[in-house]
């Protein structure tokens, strides 16, 4: 097991510098504006221009840049600086994780709350008014956009512009450390947002992985050995049709980590999707660089926890 | 013998599907005395397997009707409340199954699922029931059972998990086993092996079983009487004796045609049943197996045979041919007389009479019995048509 994890990570490493690879050719090859010129402010004249290119390291060719950049990350551990604050990379990101994180973590708690208990019921009681009411309401949330939805929240209840002004709307969050109360209430509709989406496909697949489940011979057996139905269905039948989804959510967790870019920017949380959305914009390389490291990082990582935790959660998987 | 175990009179099991009623199973009685085993067979599709999940309870559900009555222990488990059904379930009534990989749990040990099964019956606790479970694997001829005890199904072998589902299912005594074709999914030299552990445990703890398979081999091994179905109804039922030395019909000879013996020249093919089974929404009109029988006479498309003593004894069948022309008829097929010659033997036998002769050949199931004729299981089918189409069913529905 534990051969198996390191070479998974090392695997992971070697993934990361192909990502990194990748960004670079991508910034080269498709037309963005030349940083130097956008950093030197309107009217610089050339001599300035070309100064802030040596300065960034723009003169150099592209793999020698990349060289430089890998050399910062394994030696220094150094993402680079932003091309427009000059901040480091790493202390920007630190910065913005926590509300990446808040944002992430609460949505998370929600629509696992909401969507497993949905499915479940949804796939007990099949065909009853229950079940066709609850899919048709995750069908809607899974056909809405995460933008349109936030937009229309904030219209109804963001307490600045909303017709019922009773939470806190966009540009609202402050981090937990700073006001708790206040963290809790601004994070609300951002919340729900994010979670309705994805507790409707969470009721679905748990309600389609449930029911084929509960035509499974084990089941029979189940019932066969007179246990109460009660425990056919949670230790049998649930147990079982868990597990896929326990898969699905590792890997969600691990995308969002990488910045909810569109509930964030609706709210202006300033977290790493805002971050990264922000940078695309100024054509900040530096910062697109070190947040696309961060999303696939949290990926190849969610990855390899999934992937050790289906070794527990089915006896059958092992690895070696 | 007093009261048998297990008396199922007329059980009819119908199911409401999107192309019409299927009717799985239709007006069979047998009984099961203590000790002694019964064999029910036939092919896939003719009811064998409902009519026994239905004993525990496992057919009930709000498209299924069930009627008849199956009296185990002085009582009837078709109005049994679910709840109390529950309790007979793995306890005096215990079943196992053909695939026993998909009929354990994979994310399960094997100790823990029996120790479950223990649970749900009787206050143990965890550690006692967990040494029973290691006795239990042992009494069932698992090797290294305390070892085996807390490894996962994927870890046995395909026999081995049939043991262990036969020791699970034991594991609180049951007084009836069903055994729902467990030998079908494993290898032919594991079969005999389980037939024979069934044979030997039934010895020593003396309880009743019903062995459910397509294969006539299989219960002439352990079967005190045999019931042959057909279209969700018994055909022939007798003593394992009287089935294999005096089958009286035609379904049941091309079973027995269609095993391999040893003792037959090694140059004759075996004779596979014609056909396909029938539909059992909308089942051939008359005896349901004239359109696969070769020796159907055309009254037989529109007279449903009863179930009917031979020579008055226990031995019954439901074929309209003459007792007499079937002896001949199979005499002829053991000494391998071709099948024109017993066409025209088949062809001596007089024809049942038809009420309305044959003005009017009417549609499936819409012949009448001649009067005379009319066997418990005919005289009641226009009612019960009727009825199929009442969505009351009080006890069978779920919760």
């Amino acid at each position: 097991m534990a051969r198996y994890i390191v070479r998974r990570i090392l695997w992971g490493i070697l993934l990361l510098v192909l990502v990194s690879a990748l960004t670079f050719l991508i910034f080269d090859v498709f037309p963005s504006a030349n940083p130097a010129q956008l950093r030197a402010g309107r009217n610089a004249s050339p001599a300035i221009i070309h100064h802030i290119t040596v300065e960034l390291g723009l003169n150099h060719s592209l793999p020698v840049q990349f060289w430089d950049y890998m050399k910062g990350i394994f030696l220094h551990f150094n993402f680079g600086y932003s091309y427009y604050s000059q901040q480091s990379v790493l202390s920007l990101i630190v910065n913005r994780l926590p509300a990446t994180l808040s944002l992430t973590v609460g949505a998370v708690v929600l629509w696992v709350l909401a969507g497993i208990p949905v499915g479940i019921i949804s796939a007990i009681k099949r065909g009853s008014f229950l079940d066709r009411a609850a899919m048709g309401v995750a069908l809607t949330f899974v056909s809405m956009p995460v933008f349109w939805l936030a937009l229309i929240l904030l219209y109804f209840f963001a307490s600045d512009i909303g017709k019922f002004p009773i939470l806190p709307g966009a540009n609202t969050y402050v981090g937990l450390t700073s006001d708790p109360g206040k963290w809790f209430t601004s994070l609300i509709l951002p919340w729900l947002v994010l979670a309705a989406t994805q507790a409707a496909i969470y009721s679905r697949l748990l309600r389609g992985n449930l029911l084929e489940v509960m035509g499974e011979d084990y089941i029979r057996t189940a019932r066969a050995k007179g246990l109460p139905e009660r425990r056919v269905i949670w230790r049998h039948g649930v147990r079982s049709a868990i597990t896929p989804v326990v898969t699905v959510l590792g890997l969600d967790i691990g995308g969002l980590l990488g910045g909810a870019v569109l509930t964030e920017t609706v709210f202006e949380i300033h977290g790493i999707g805002l971050l990264n959305y922000d940078a695309i914009l100024h054509s900040d390389f530096p910062i697109v660089q070190g947040t696309t490291l961060l999303a696939a990082m949290f990926i190849i990582v969610a990855n390899i926890v999934v992937d050790i935790g289906y070794a527990y959660l089915d006896p059958r998987v092992k690895y070696s | 013998m007093t009261e048998a175990l297990l008396q199922v009179d007329d059980l009819r099991v119908s199911f409401d599907s999107e192309d019409g009623v299927v009717h799985a199973v239709d007006g069979i009685s047998y009984a099961v005395d203590t000790g002694k085993t019964l064999g029910i067979v036939g092919e896939s599709g003719s009811g064998k397997s409902v009519s026994s999940l239905t004993t525990l309870g496992l057919t009930r559900g709000p498209r299924a009707k069930i009627e008849g009555r199956m009296m185990f222990n002085g009582r009837d488990l078709l109005t049994l409340p679910d709840e109390d059904l529950r309790k007979v379930r793995g306890d005096d009534i215990a079943m196992i199954f053909q695939d026993p990989l998909s009929a354990l749990h994979p994310f399960y040990k094997v100790g823990v699922q029996l120790i479950e099964a223990m649970q749900s019956h009787r206050s143990i606790s965890k550690s006692a029931a967990h040494t029973r479970a290691a006795e239990m694997l042992e009494l069932v001829g698992i090797p290294d059972p305390k070892r085996r005890v807390d490894q996962y199904p994927h870890e046995f072998s395909g026999g081995m998990r049939q043991r262990a589902m036969i020791a699970m299912a034991l594991s609180n005594e049951p007084k009836l086993l069903i055994a729902d074709e467990p030998t079908t999914a494993l290898d032919v030299t594991v079969q005999a092996q389980i037939l024979a552990l069934l044979q030997d445990l039934q010895d020593r703890l003396g309880m009743a079983i019903i062995i459910i398979t397509h294969d006539l081999g299989v219960v002439a091994e352990i079967a005190d009487d045999i019931a042959v179905m057909y279209a969700g109804r018994i055909v022939e039922r007798g003593t394992t004796e009287e089935i294999f030395h005096s089958p009286q019909h035609p379904y049941t000879w091309g079973l027995l045609s269609s095993i391999p013996r040893l003792d037959n020249p090694r140059d004759e093919e075996l004779v596979p049943i014609s056909g396909r089974p029938p539909s059992l929404i909308n089942r051939p009109s008359g005896c349901h197996f004239h359109p696969r029988c070769p020796y159907a006479r055309d009254a037989h498309k529109r007279v449903d045979p009863p179930l009917e003593a031979v020579n008055g004894g226990t031995h019954l069948a439901a074929c309209l041919l003459e007792g007499t022309v079937r002896t001949r008829i199979w005499d002829g097929i053991r000494t391998g007389r071709d099948l024109e010659s017993l066409k025209r033997l088949a062809a001596t036998s007089a024809q049942p009479v038809v009420e309305g002769d044959a003005a009017t050949a009417p549609e499936s199931e819409g012949t009448q019995p001649e009067p005379g004729e009319g066997s418990l299981v005919e005289s009641e089918q226009p009612a019960r048509e009727h009825s199929t189409e009442t969505p009351f069913m009080g006890p069978e529905e779920m919760p």
